[in-house]
């Protein structure tokens, strides 16, 4: 018995039969629907003989527009996973009250709420705004792709195989039970002994890889790649705010890797970092986490702003205003934002002027951003309003925003936050400037640069269908919560004994349906979008008399962005082209040099995906062997001299040609 | 009087808990002036300079003023000097490590009799309360005289929760191998709810307790209630009691090991074990 089970264990580690959840009834269930969905989608890809064109066209493309859109559909298919965990705990907490004990068990419920925030930060709100920047910004700076093609895609993947993992932890083990920042000594080997943590862990290290080189990449992009004339100074403000966040990335996610390397260190090496005994400091890992974790609001937060100054120019048909006001708000956000890590733990018995110190320097950012409130408000002033779906997220936001902010400077006051901190008046707080900033954001920047990515508009009923469920359903799930939060009642709890409370709870719960009435009616929206895309296209490439360069080529752009790279001479370049009477060139194109498609990438995160698997269940082959398989791939990759090719001039030639039919037709 | 229907943040009944309320409060309508108007602005700019209105003036080009930025500029951070001139005080003024020197408006600290010391420890999922001066202990169960101001000292055994009654003082953490306190004090009788707002696992949801206020008089009686009652919690007690349990009845031990809380603080209450203290000497 002891040889073979000695033989099982060298074999897989430590999964055993005992890791598939057979006897949870949710989870089979969830898992019925998940693989019949999946074979629908993987049958339907081999009936229609997609598989040759997913592979050639998608999956090994260098391309980042292509890579941008990947982005999204990976933030929005998370979306639909992150928000069931909150339906499902919106249900639990307005049902357990005194003998109601909920349907979800402390051991399902703690996994719920720690995947809901994880799934969310990383694999929802960062897919989402990495890929609005890696679509955006090389079309805005007059770039034809992004500095390194193909490192873009590996990142991609590399996020992606860290979203697939936390996907397995549903159906193969489990997820951790520790929050959605596993502070030690709760995440250490002590007190979760299972495979929980080492999910959580070896997904975030793959995808922070992922995100840590799309930073690289984007700044070099940046930096580099600007089309002539465009200084710094006359960048569109989205790119600005783009540069602040992926210098950011690059500054913060070392740190949680590290982080995250010595949590590791402590679970599989034995060492004591952050242990209870033998020196270990539990405290260091809450202070390193944050030092990371306060960037990173900053780094979802701040493309967003981009996103709502180009859209509100546009759509007041007028100049921003305070253009360079708003450029130094960026940066001093960007440099403050490492200055205030610890108003996250306020609690833990910092000294008064510790406290004081961080409580300041966290009220002081409200002061930019401010600053950048009132700017999107004069740029209003004397314009010309078109209540579009973008204009109206952003108004949304504004009205919806400066109460989260409100809320945030409140939380900042370190004796207010002794009765706040960990409060559901917290999670209103956090929930307020997330939804009403980022995700509104990412739609207003959806609907914005929809035509621009497919050709066609987002048809625009359920749109606003989708919008006022959205909003209603934010502030009828989130205000009661900033109530139940004074009234003292605090966060992650899966059962309350005080029946006065329930109702507070019931309508939290209303509010998430109104949200998934939004989710379900922006689905919607998008799929009657290609039913009716004919009627909605775009043929000028320019469908909201847009500011910035990616409106003067054709929407979808062609594979090369700009047959000719533009010259610059004002801040809102297309605009200024557009008054000055700019000619589009129709004839003498020259081949055009790009990168060449490889499925590298897809390969080594296929590969590191491997390897976290292995290391999550202590199979050490399995680990061994994926090592040594990575690092095998990569050295392969790099004797790759294909990269690149060129797209001959005729083929240039007839693409503009048609374009220049296509505009001639429009009149 | 364990109901919550009333805001709790907005009406405790400690002074400190009101101090906090008090600059809770003052934070808000600080932050209001700013607020407010830009909500108005943007629902009227909105309205005002939508595309149908023809008559509204129309300047695309207009994009800079100095006054207007110096304005923009000026204003939050006008709020933000009167705000962090508030924080700073207030920051120093209810530091819970700073022994309180009023026990209510107008009365000071230094009249009141002589702080009652408490000694906290978070269990996997219950607390202990030790008194040292009495040498008793209680689980799940605090309770404190009134106007008498309290020393709370805090660990934890396990992982990482955080004390918090409401009604008395904002929260603070309780950290295995570290000690943190709170000064407080109890200005109005009752039974209050009292819990851990940190997540420390599996039974955390229950993780509460009730805290009686009393006058003097019922607080001796509630001694030599636990001291008849009685129950002896040793070394040997402990590292049972210690031990993972949730929804534990509440109960009082009139003897407690002296060196006890110390022991927890310093990680060595199992035989045999170094202090942490030791080590570093």
């Amino acid at each position: 018995m002891t040889a073979d089970s000695t033989l099982t264990k060298m074999a897989f580690g430590r999964l055993t039969l005992q890791a598939f959840p057979v006897h949870e009834p949710l989870l089979v269930a969830t898992f019925v629907a998940v693989a019949l969905g999946g074979a629908i989608v993987l049958g339907a890809i081999s009936y229609f003989r997609l598989w040759g064109y997913l592979w050639r066209e998608w999956i090994t493309t260098i391309d980042h527009k292509r890579i941008g859109i990947m982005y999204m559909i990976l933030g929005l298919i998370m979306l639909l996973r992150g928000f069931a965990d909150a339906l499902m705990m919106r249900m639990q907490q307005a049902a357990a009250f005194g003998a109601a004990d909920g349907f979800l068990p402390a051991h399902h419920y703690d996994q719920i709420f720690t995947a809901h925030g994880v799934i969310m930060i990383f694999f929802v709100a960062m897919p989402f705004i990495t890929g609005l920047m890696n679509f955006v910004v090389p079309l805005q700076i007059g770039a034809r792709d992004v500095s390194f093609p193909f490192l873009n895609n590996f990142s991609f993947w590399m996020t992606t195989v860290g979203a697939v993992l936390v996907m397995i932890s549903l159906f193969v083990g489990e997820f951790a039970r520790t929050g959605w920042l596993a502070y030690p000594p709760l995440s250490g080997i002590a007190y979760s002994p299972d495979v929980g943590v080492d999910y959580y862990i070896w997904s975030l290290q793959i995808a922070g890889v992922g995100t840590l080189l799309s930073g690289v990449n984007l700044i070099a992009t940046i930096v580099k790649l600007r089309a002539p004339g465009m200084t710094m100074m006359r960048m569109p403000v989205f790119t600005w705010t783009a540069l602040c966040t992926n210098v950011l990335i690059v500054a913060a996610f070392p740190i949680l890797t590290a982080t995250l390397a010595l949590l590791s260190l402590d679970r599989y090496a034995g060492t004591n970092f952050f242990t209870n005994d033998f020196g270990g400091n539990s405290m260091m890992y809450v202070n390193l986490i944050w030092i990371w974790g306060h960037p990173e609001v900053y780094i979802l937060i701040l493309p967003i702003f981009g996103v709502f100054s180009e859209v509100t120019a546009t759509f007041s048909g007028k100049r921003l205003f305070g253009y360079s006001s708003m450029v130094y708000a960026t940066l001093v956000i960007t440099i403050l934002s490492y200055l205030v890590w610890l108003h996250h733990f306020f609690t833990m018995g910092s000294g008064a002027s510790v406290n004081s110190f961080f409580g300041i320097t966290t009220m002081i950012i409200s002061i930019p951003t401010g600053a950048k409130m009132f700017n999107w408000l004069f740029t209003l002033y004397r314009g010309r309003i078109r209540f579009e779906l973008p204009m109206m997220w952003t108004l949304a936001f504004m009205l919806t925003f400066v109460i989260g902010g409100m809320s945030g400077v409140l939380l900042a006051v370190p004796p207010a936050d002794f009765v706040l901190h960990n409060s559901l008046f917290l999670v209103a707080h956090f929930h307020n400037v997330i939804i009403g900033g980022v995700v509104f954001g990412v739609f207003a920047g959806i609907s914005y640069w929809f035509p621009k990515a497919f050709g066609f508009r987002l048809e625009p009923f359920w749109g606003k269908v989708s919008f006022w469920f959205w909003v209603a359903g934010f502030y009828l799930a989130f205000m009661p919560l900033y109530v139940l939060g004074l009234m003292g009642v605090t966060r992650r709890l899966r059962h309350f004994e005080d029946p006065t409370l329930q109702i507070w709870f019931v309508v939290a719960a209303a509010g998430a349906v109104l949200i998934l009435l939004g989710i379900v009616s922006f689905l919607i929206q998008i799929y009657l979008s290609i039913l009716r895309r004919d009627a909605l296209r775009d043929r000028t490439g320019d469908p909201w008399g847009g500011r910035t360069l990616e409106w003067s080529t054709s929407s979808p752009p062609p594979d090369y962005n700009f047959a000719f790279t533009p010259v610059v001479y004002d801040t809102d370049a297309w605009w200024d082209m557009k008054n000055r009477g700019f000619r589009r060139p129709v004839a003498q194109f020259n081949a055009i040099h790009m990168p060449r498609n490889t499925g590298a990438g897809f390969i080594l995160a296929a590969l590191s995906g491997i390897l976290g698997f292995a290391m999550i269940w202590r199979i050490w082959w399995l680990a061994a062997l994926g090592l040594a398989a990575l690092a095998a791939a990569a050295i392969v990759h790099s004797f790759n001299y294909r990269r690149d090719f060129h797209i001959p001039a005729d083929t240039v030639a007839r693409v503009e040609d048609q374009r220049t039919h296509l505009l001639a037709s429009q009149g | 009087m364990l109901c919550a229907c009333h805001a709790v943040v907005l009406n405790p009944s400690g002074d400190v808990g009101q101090q906090q309320r008090d600059l809770l409060l003052d934070s808000t309508w600080l932050m209001l002036i700013v607020i407010v108007p830009v909500m108005i602005m943007t629902v009227l700019f909105a309205w005002r300079y939508r595309q149908a209105n023809r008559a509204a003036r129309y300047e695309p080009d207009w994009d800079h003023s100095i006054h207007l930025e110096l304005i923009i500029w000026a204003v939050p951070l006008l709020i933000i000097i009167g705000l962090g001139g508030l924080t700073w005080e207030g920051t120093h003024l209810l530091d819970p490590y700073r022994p309180l020197d009023r026990i209510k408006p107008g009365e000071s600290a230094a009249f009141a009799a002589k702080p009652l010391r408490v000694e906290v420890v978070a269990l996997d999922w219950k607390w202990l309360f030790i008194y040292p001066e009495y040498g008793i202990a209680a689980l799940n169960e605090l309770a404190a005289p009134l106007d008498r101001p309290i020393d709370f000292r805090i660990t934890s055994a396990s992982v990482m929760n955080s004390l918090f009654i409401p009604t008395l003082a904002g929260q603070i953490y309780a950290m295995p191998g570290m000690e943190t306190r709170l000064h407080a004090v109890a200005n109005a009788a009752g039974d209050y709810q009292g819990f851990s707002a940190n997540y420390s696992g599996a039974g955390f949801s229950d993780m509460h307790f009730v805290f009686h206020a009393m006058a003097n008089r019922d607080f001796d009686r509630w001694l030599a209630r636990l001291r008849a009652g009685g129950g002896v919690l040793g070394r040997g007690d402990y590292l049972k009691l210690e031990q993972p349990s949730e929804n534990e009845p509440v109960r009082g031990f009139a003897q407690v090991d002296p060196g006890l809380y110390a022991a927890i603080l310093n990680r060595c209450v199992e035989a045999g074990k170094r202090c942490a203290n030791d080590m570093s000497r």
